[in-house]
């Protein structure tokens, strides 16, 4: 016992430099796998009350920039407007309603809130969007991020009860199901961790035409993003010798260095739609049910 | 102002210069990651005990990783750090303690070279381990090596800018304080 006592004593600071580097790596690879991290949500907390210090600074230099994207959105958008439409027929009337639930049978199926980016990397292989929303005001995991002016920022990863962290689309694992709009074939998106300025678009087979310029949306089949939005434009095209389809480099819609003001984006069927993926993979999955 | 008070300033203003300025300039190339936080460690005093350096170390590693969310990635790298700077500091100290009596590392306190040996050891350690790390998880061997340098080579600069502007005011060690 006495030799242990001595034992510990001879090589306490070798002991303790173990102890901190197994907690230290702990903490890292059980991050790298769930996104989740012990006491992750307080530190947000605490992180938040700095961002949201120095965003206050950032914001003033940034308006100009800011500005200019909300105008060209709420261009867009005064363009949908329905007095800018003269109907033909005037027998019949279509109305949009914004309640969730109508008589008629619509519903409502994506929802949006505005929130504001506290802070945002783009030097680093893992970056992250850290906004200004968090579980106090319904803000979910996976739920998706739009920029100002609509171009796909990313997928919540992380939630506290104020603040929120986005996994930007500038991360090396980040993977996304995207359209390209003109021939409607779907492929993965990704980022190599090179130059912030471009993402990979691979799966694109060889035989559609491409140009560049083309405009990718978001997919059909994400549970996250509403299909249909714009996710970024075709910079160059590189076919790939080995394989039958191309390898795309996508210019992203999104200013990433720039974030100032973004859209949080809600699936209010996405629990429903989650619930029914799961089941089903049960049902078909499960060995001792097969005297189907 | 004492030490304990001058060195919790000089973490703040590391953990934010390192937040605030260094991680968010543009973008200059793949393989260059500015890092100057874990100058404050290498500012400790030498009394500190070896301990309370390793705690240390893993606290500031902690703070950053909070900001950048890599949970343990820089606090691993800084304990590292943290572990090796007495060892360092031993072979590069001269043996008879008449002859010295600064108490924190500095240029002044230990001549530029053998100030300048210290730091690059400790930074190629720390960046060593810390590309290490991400390179568990992403990109190949040979991006590794030139990340270790390229970020080693920016990462000294830094500090001998940072010594060259703000050089500190070294008190002697007395026998009043």
């Amino acid at each position: 016992m006495r030799n242990i006592f001595l034992f510990i004593r001879r090589f306490f600071t070798v002991i303790v430099f173990l102890v901190l580097q197994a907690v230290a790596l702990w903490f890292l690879f059980t991050y790298n796998k769930f996104h989740k991290a012990k006491g992750l949500g307080v530190a947000n907390e605490a992180t938040g009350w700095f961002n949201s210090r120095y965003n206050t600074v950032e914001d003033f230099f940034k308006m100009k920039e800011e500005n200019r994207r909300l105008l060209k959105m709420n261009d867009s958008l005064m363009n949908l407007l329905p007095s800018n439409f003269i109907k033909a027929d005037t027998s019949v009337l279509i109305k949009k309603d914004t309640i969730p639930f109508d008589t008629l049978g619509n519903f409502r199926h994506y929802a949006w809130r505005e929130a504001q980016v506290m802070y945002n990397t783009v030097n680093a292989e893992k970056n992250y969007v850290q906004i200004n929303r968090g579980s106090n005001q319904g803000i979910k995991d996976n739920m998706g991020v739009f920029s100002s002016d609509g171009g796909l920022v990313g997928q919540v990863v992380n939630v506290s009860p104020n603040f929120s962290q986005v996994m930007s689309l500038l991360h090396v694992q980040n993977k996304v199901n995207v359209l390209v709009k003109k021939t409607n074939s779907s492929g993965t998106l990704s980022w190599d961790g090179i130059d912030p300025g471009f993402l990979s678009l691979s799966n694109i087979p060889k035989s559609d035409s491409l140009v560049k310029g083309d405009t990718i949306i978001t997919g059909n089949y994400s549970l996250s993003f509403p299909p249909g939005h714009l996710v970024g434009t075709v910079a160059e095209i590189i076919p790939d010798i080995s394989t039958n389809f191309y390898v795309l480099r996508i210019k992203p819609g999104a200013d990433f260095e720039n974030l100032q003001q973004v859209m949080v984006v809600e699936n209010l069927q996405y629990e429903d739609q989650d619930k029914l993926l799961k089941e089903t993979k049960k049902k078909i999955d499960d060995p001792k049910k097969s005297n189907r | 102002m004492s030490d304990f008070l001058r060195n919790i300033v000089r973490f703040l203003l590391f953990i934010l210069v390192q937040v605030y300025v260094l991680n968010k300039i543009p973008h200059l190339h793949r393989f260059i990651t500015p890092y100057v936080y874990f100058l404050f460690l290498l500012w400790l005093p030498f009394s500190i005990s070896r301990i309370g350096l390793l705690i240390i170390g893993f606290m500031a590693g902690m703070a950053l990783d909070f900001f950048t969310m890599t949970p343990g990635l820089h606090a691993a790298a800084c304990v590292l750090l943290a572990y090796g700077r007495p060892f360092v500091i031993n072979i590069l100290t001269p043996k008879d303690p008449t002859e010295f009596n600064y108490r924190e590392p500095s240029p002044k306190a230990m001549g530029w070279t053998p100030y300048l040996v210290y730091a690059f050891v400790l930074t190629l350690l720390h960046h060593g381990y810390l590309t290490l790390l991400q390179w568990l998880s992403f990109g190949t061997f040979l991006e590794f090596l030139i990340k270790v340098v390229a970020t080693t080579a920016i990462s000294m600069l830094l500090i001998i800018t940072t010594e060259l502007l703000f050089p500190r005011r070294m008190k002697f060690r007395t026998n009043t304080a």
